[in-house]
């Protein structure tokens, strides 16, 4: 079949790969106005000093000494970690056991699991109104839930000490879905060999978890840990909405800092450099959470 | 004799376990479910309260009566009908574009091994989207169109193509080639057997597809805030303006909050099984 291919399409003149240039041309042109130009246009600008409505100028790398000792934007990359660290770790842990439970038989489950995800699919914007009306300290629901189990009121994202974890919360509560699915998708995958031969030799449910469903579950758990990474720290919507980065500056991501930089300030050149740091760390996390993943492989 | 009651023993024990591993996994799902389950009903409750009792302390939790106050009232004094046509305009027209230029694309990175493309569309993906929105502003300036539904359209085309080449791609290579390959021994040319086998063949991909990147392109804050005029305001924008300028006005808020992410909701019933698809790769967000 594939040499009758080969052949006919000798035959007729086009090569097999050339001609699939033309399904991908249209999608080339608009990725090359839409996404390829601004990557180039922002590098160039991160070499600029640029105000919208003044005259650009060369600068080199100025932009980027400048950044290194900004106080201001050097303290949201621990922040912004943190926030991350948080979005990620719990969601893990969380969706792990929602996808054990998920993969359960009980009634009704397809209407659970959908209840179950539609925090991820739903308008965040949505979603972070409500929950700025849940989180107010006087009238706010969480805080009279708090009191019934005689916890004391919290101020959530009204005090700095307590605003990246509320935030964080919500991230959790919204993206946890995301990586029960993926993990469910592993479970599903799994054989049924060596459930069968660890149940005739007595295994406990604990000791089949760990010793045969977690460590075939761990690349899937290493997607979910890469995309959460790379999300969580691009988190926009949530923060802008519920805290705009307050109070002060206690919930000023990175993300948060380059929309101010770029859209309240105007300042485009910074930004730009701002933008370019930003995604220097997202891919060097990505690339060590890769780099992660094929170690864990190895080992197996 | 002995034997008799062991078994006994031993079936009500059985039997006991899997009662309590049932009752276990009863909790272990109102655990898991609550909080979403919570949230959206609170949405729900405090949408249809009227103003005294969304304030009260202790918090009313059943509206009494249920009142469809608020949803009139924005409808009525807010211009939603107008952001509700601009969300549908810029997301329809985002996802329709996207369809056109990104399901042959997806084919030919299939069929073509073409890697490069599909990495261009991982980091893409990784990219921060206001990396995007600097650029693109200073264009639309440029063009003289800030502002418009069109700029707003062009740069909601970052989310929707590299959405719908991303779950293509992954329909095309899970497609068996065997049909296409017969059409093209029987004569068809490569376009021929993309639109008439292939394309016909992935409706369901399509239909995924074009779903994905309507939700991520109507959930969509970030362009918006940015690049949406007064008048070009999508639904996202326009109900964290209605929070911003009613501090406490919460059920008009928790109605429009819940008019904006309805549709998101119900299109999620048709693609609950290819989500993971579609979020894993495909989509810039943040």
């Amino acid at each position: 079949m594939a040499l009758a291919n080969r052949v006919m399409s000798r035959k007729k003149g086009y090569s097999r790969q050339g001609v699939y240039v033309w399904f991908m041309a249209p999608a080339i042109v608009v990725i090359l106005a839409v996404i390829i130009f601004p990557w180039i246009f922002t590098l160039w600008m991160s070499l600029n000093d640029w105000r919208i409505g003044m005259q650009s100028e060369f600068v080199g790398l100025d932009n980027f000494r400048a950044l290194a000792t900004s106080s201001r934007f050097l303290s949201t990359i621990p922040r912004t970690l943190y926030f991350t660290f948080l979005s990620v770790f719990l969601p893990v842990i969380l969706g792990l056991f929602a996808a054990e439970v998920f993969h359960q038989k009980f009634p009704l489950r397809g209407l659970l699991r959908g209840i179950y995800i539609a925090p991820m699919m739903a308008t965040p914007v949505a979603i972070a109104l409500v929950f700025t009306m849940m989180f107010h300290p006087q009238l706010g629901v969480l805080n009279y839930l708090l009191t019934l189990v005689g916890i004391p009121k919290q101020l959530w994202v009204y005090s700095a000490d307590t605003v990246i974890p509320t935030l964080a919360f919500v991230e959790v509560w919204q993206w946890t879905p995301l990586v029960m699915l993926i993990v469910l998708g592993g479970l599903a995958s799994l054989p049924s060999e060596p459930y069968e031969s660890a149940m005739i030799d007595g295994a406990s449910q604990w000791q089949m978890f760990r010793y045969i469903t977690f460590p075939l579950i761990l690349p899937f758990l290493m997607i979910a840990v890469i995309l959460r990474t790379i999300d969580a720290l691009k988190s926009f919507d949530i923060i802008y909405v519920i805290s705009q980065g307050g109070p002060g500056t206690a919930s000023e991501t990175i993300n948060l800092y380059l929309y101010l930089q770029a859209f309240a300030f105007f300042q485009v050149g910074h930004a730009s450099a701002v933008v370019v740091v930003f995604f220097v760390i997202i891919l060097a996390l990505s690339i060590i959470l890769l780099f992660a993943r094929g170690r864990l492989r190895w080992n197996r | 004799m002995e034997s008799v009651t062991q078994t006994r023993k031993s079936e009500f024990s059985y039997r006991l376990k899997k009662l309590l591993s049932r009752l276990a996994l009863f909790f272990s799902v109102i655990v898991v479910v609550s909080p979403a389950l919570f949230v959206f009903l609170w949405m729900l409750s405090l949408s249809l309260k009227n103003e005294v009792d969304n304030i009260a302390y202790p918090p009313v939790f059943i509206p009494n009566p249920p009142t469809l106050d608020n949803y009139l009232k924005i409808f009525r004094e807010s211009n939603y009908v107008l952001y509700t046509y601009n969300s549908v305009i810029v997301s329809g027209a985002a996802t329709l574009i996207a369809l056109l230029v990104g399901v042959p694309a997806g084919y030919g990175i299939a069929k073509g091994k073409a890697h490069g493309l599909g990495m261009l569309i991982m980091i893409a993906r990784i990219t921060p989207g206001l990396a995007y929105l600097i650029p693109l502003f200073n264009l639309f300036r440029f063009f003289g169109i800030s502002g418009s539904l069109l700029a707003l359209t062009i740069s909601h085309l970052v989310l929707t193509i590299p959405m719908v080449v991303w779950v293509m791609i992954s329909f095309f290579e899970d497609m068996h080639p065997e049909l296409e390959e017969s059409a093209l021994v029987d004569g068809c040319n490569p376009w021929q057997s993309f639109y008439k086998i292939a394309v016909p063949l992935a409706r369901p991909g399509i239909a995924v597809a074009a779903i994905l990147a309507f939700i991520q392109s109507w959930n969509n804050f970030l362009f918006g805030v940015v690049l949406a005029g007064r008048e070009t305001r999508t639904l996202p924008i326009a109900v964290f303006n209605a929070m911003t300028f009613e501090q406490l006005s919460w059920g008009p808020v928790a109605a429009a909050a819940l008019v904006v992410t309805l549709p998101t909701l119900l299109l999620t019933i048709f693609v609950q099984r290819d989500i993971v698809t579609g979020l894993t790769a495909g989509g810039v967000k943040g």
